[in-house]
């Protein structure tokens, strides 16, 4: 287990964002997040990246705990992080975003640069192969050399994403990676996620997009109101009934009955189109 | 005990002239989260337009002094459309608003040296009369009451006009969230013109309250008030009305009592940004503030 | 060679003091490239000035070694009053730095050994034009060279968003008290320089004005580039002159100008001067050329 999330709660007053929230991400694994809007999401993600320390509970990286350390600890650790309201650094270049985030893999020594050595020369030279390599990945290398803030929409979330792959992290944390993308480019980033997780990346991911999510997702989790709803596969997630209820309410029509034998049952066929159907569809 | 009564009296004086510049500042912090660093030069000018409408045109301080104060609002209301309207669509609108600010100030201060001169001035005697009342061993001036009895008046105007007043409740919305003031029907821009306006006109008035009790006015008075003001609006906590009026009247008193206790004034101010220094690192939102000081 | 020695017999003060506040500017900028709005390069000028100057007119200490001494102070001092202040949020840690600089000021005002009001009188000068300004040019190709290595890098990360900076491995509390120190300890430098150049220094030329002056330094020059605030300080120091030549000689209408340019520099040019020449922007051939061979 890469991950290993044990009862985390988060509450800002008297508001519990988190409640006892436990989930593991396996190594290699591309694993979903998904739940309403106000369910807790980025507010794990932000306690798993330490934005923010969790008001009790436990986070184990690599079975080592993790929740009392700084941010930049747990970068260096080994894990990246987009964000969902994107925080590039508007004034620098694209390459220059990149370079910033070689800070753990490229060391760029004072010295030889103030001596002008050949050695740090080429150094250079491989670094911003390396970062160039990164804008290929994502498929932003012709923009390389333009500001951060004259790219499109999606554009900016691909490029956060180059910067995150810059320090070779080994587990990625991507909150909306395709939110306002169409539907051409979330079928790139869909593929690139998938070849990141073949070549040994663990991934946490998540999304609104329910075909993304489905089609890309080995295992995924649901929060709902801080709390963990379920943790299954796809099959499984979108035929919960709670999970249904939870994005699509409770209608008459389709509203969660109880059997005698205290088990749940409703209409399912709306949830399956929602869940698969979506515009972009799979 | 005689000589600490004395003292007391004497801080409280001089910290309510102190809150009425410091809630000024406060004012247009509160509302636009920018540091007015032109607010002492508008201050020196009060006193210094004062003094020139009294010498120069004959006026009684009565006429005078509002006259003063309603020029001072309007120089408040230049400084907004000049310096810091034009940045207020910049990401970093507070930053660049704050070297703006110092801008007009060098420029306040230059038109202050051209028209007035280096020299310090004073009010002409007789401009306002004086009578001294003593008792139990303090004595008190008419003049220093005066000067109490005006500031105290002020601040507790604003303090109802933002309470009550149509107008100031929609400063204080703008102050909250200028996006969502706007959503309402505010005119945000306007309650910002004349949220300076009101900031500079009390500043002015302190300056010429200043000039009154000091007996004298320089270009330069502003200098030492500027760094005191700071002082007393983190003091208070920055944004707080109520805070820079406290802070005014705690600043003040500390000042005499650093004075009295260590036998000179050499260390006061040294005393006084120890203070502020203090309350930045352990408790920066001071006394009565409410807003979020750390790193975002 | 006649011409240069007539100009310097007239200008060499002038020469001198646009070299140190060059150095000067630099020390803020340092600071400020972190993101951090420090006022206290005035102070930390002071304490470095001080310093070497009681050492080398009191002690008999060598000049290079009270240069030295003054910088290591300047830092130390610098790291003390960094730790707490640095988690503040920009106008507050301005206020702080701004707050201790008066400490300072006011210290040395009343202390005996810095000489009060009258200031230190006496010090040995030690300090040349040449000095000065191999100083300046070995900082400013230090600085130079800083910004694209790893650690000018860091810097420029916490400057555009520190918590985006901490989630890519930066340590951004130990960063911006780098820059901190940094930046007092050249401060520091350049007071213990300045304070060997004229036979005395006094407190009010270490104070807040001092302090504003090297601000104005930067934002005119503009802060994206280390040349900015060299730039802003030979303009701005050598303005005066610029301007008694012109026959405007009353100093009200100087400090008009001085802020007028201020103002006009921050409405329509807000990275300073230098954004002039340095266009990078959405042509990627600007961009390209800006950062084209940078190692």
């Amino acid at each position: 287990m890469l991950l290993q999330v044990k009862d985390v709660t988060r509450a800002f007053g008297g508001v519990k964002a988190l409640d006892g929230v436990s989930l593991s991400v396996e190594k290699g694994e591309v694993h979903g997040l998904i739940g309403p809007n106000g369910a807790g999401k980025t507010t794990l993600i932000n306690v798993l990246s330490s934005i923010i320390a969790p008001t009790s509970g436990e986070v184990f990286f690599d079975d080592r705990p993790v929740h009392t350390l700084p941010a930049h600890e747990l970068a260096a650790r080994g894990m990246a992080r987009t964000f969902q309201n994107i925080r590039l650094f508007p004034a620098m270049t694209c390459l220059e975003n990149v370079i910033a985030g070689q800070h753990l893999v490229a060391p760029r020594p004072f010295f030889p640069r103030l001596f002008c050595l050949p050695s740090a020369r080429r150094e250079e030279k491989e670094y911003r192969r390396q970062a160039m390599a990164c804008l290929a990945r994502v498929g932003i290398e012709a923009k390389a050399r333009f500001q951060a803030k004259a790219l499109s929409y999606g554009e900016r979330r691909r490029l956060e994403m180059a910067r995150a792959l810059a320090s070779r992290p080994r587990l990625l944390l991507l909150d909306e990676p395709v939110a306002g993308m169409r539907r051409k480019e979330v079928q790139e980033v869909g593929g690139l996620i998938r070849s990141l997780a073949e070549e040994g990346m663990t991934i946490l991911l998540i999304e609104h997009n329910m075909s993304f999510v489905m089609g890309l997702c080995s295992r995924i989790t649901v929060l709902n109101f801080g709390c963990t709803l379920i943790t299954g596969d796809p099959e499984q997630v979108s035929h919960h009934p709670e999970v249904i209820e939870a994005y699509l309410g409770v209608s008459e029509k389709f509203a969660l009955n109880r059997r005698s034998d205290g088990s749940l049952w409703s209409h399912g066929s709306c949830a399956r189109h929602f869940f698969y159907d979506q515009r972009g569809g799979n | 005990m005689d000589l600490l009564a004395q003292q007391l009296v004497n801080g409280l004086f001089i910290g309510s002239v102190y809150g009425l510049f410091a809630v000024g500042y406060t004012l247009v912090f509160g509302v636009l989260d920018i540091l007015n660093l032109a607010h002492a030069a508008v201050f020196t000018l009060g006193g210094l337009i004062a003094l020139w409408l009294v010498e120069a045109w004959g006026l009684s301080l009565w006429i005078a002094f509002p006259a003063a104060v309603l020029i001072c609002g309007l120089l408040g209301l230049v400084l907004d459309q000049v310096a810091f309207a034009p940045l207020r669509q910049r990401a970093d609108s507070n930053f660049s608003g704050m070297i703006s600010s110092i801008a007009m100030a060098i420029i306040f201060e230059s038109a202050a040296l051209g028209l007035f001169g280096a020299r310090t001035v004073r009010f002409p005697a007789g401009t306002v009369s004086v009578t001294v009342w003593r008792w139990e061993g303090l004595s008190i001036t008419s003049l220093q009451v005066e000067i109490v009895a005006i500031s105290i008046l002020l601040m507790f105007a604003l303090t109802q006009f933002l309470n009550r007043a149509r107008v100031g409740k929609a400063i204080r919305a703008v102050a909250e969230n200028d996006r969502t003031a706007r959503l309402l029907g505010i005119h945000v821009d306007g309650i910002i013109a004349f949220t300076f306006f009101i900031s500079s006109a009390l500043g002015g008035a302190a300056g010429i309250l200043f000039g009154l009790y000091f007996d004298s006015l320089s270009p330069d008075m502003g200098r030492s008030i500027e760094l005191k003001g700071l002082a007393v609006i983190i003091l208070g906590g920055m944004g707080s009305i109520p805070g820079a009026i406290l802070g005014g009247l705690a600043f003040g008193l500390s000042e005499v009592l650093t004075v009295a206790i260590t036998g000179t004034s050499n260390l006061r101010d040294a005393v006084a940004f120890t203070v502020l220094f203090t309350v930045l690192v352990l408790r920066p939102s001071g006394l009565l503030g409410r807003k979020k000081l750390r790193e975002a | 060679m006649e011409a240069l020695a007539q100009f310097f017999a007239i200008y060499g003060s002038l020469v001198n003091f646009i070299g140190i506040n060059a150095i000067l500017a630099l020390s803020l900028y340092l600071t400020l490239a972190a993101g951090q709005l420090s006022l206290g390069s005035a102070a930390f000028a002071g304490i470095g000035g001080y310093t070497a100057g009681i050492l080398t007119m009191k002690l008999g200490v060598p000049f290079l070694l009270s240069l030295v001494a003054g910088s290591v102070l300047s830092g130390v001092v610098g790291l003390l009053i960094g730790l707490p202040v640095l988690r503040l949020r920009g106008v507050f840690l301005a206020i702080a730095t701004l707050a201790f600089g008066e400490v300072v000021r006011i210290t040395v005002l009343n202390l005996d050994i810095t000489g009060g009001a009258q200031g230190l009188v006496g010090i040995p000068n030690h300090t040349k034009t040449w000095g000065i300004y191999l100083a300046l040019a070995v900082v400013g190709y230090g600085i130079a060279k800083m910004r694209y290595s790893r650690l000018g890098w860091c810097f420029e990360s916490i400057r555009e968003d520190e918590t985006a900076a901490k989630t890519m491995g930066i340590d951004t509390t130990y960063y911006k008290t780098l820059a901190f120190v940094l930046g007092a300890m050249l401060a520091g430098f350049a007071g213990a320089l300045y304070a060997h150049l004229n036979y005395l220094i006094t407190p009010r030329e270490f104070g807040f004005s001092v302090a504003v002056d090297l601000l104005i330094f930067n934002i005119v020059g503009g802060t994206r580039s280390w040349y900015g605030p060299v730039l802003g300080a030979v303009l701005l120091t050598a303005l005066p002159e610029i301007l008694r030549g012109t026959g405007i000689t009353a100093g009200p209408i100087r400090m008009a100008v001085n802020g007028l340019i201020l103002l006009l520099v921050i409405l329509f040019l807000p990275n300073g001067l230098i954004s002039i020449f340095r266009r990078t922007g959405n042509n990627p051939k600007e961009s390209a050329a800006a950062i084209s061979e940078e190692a």
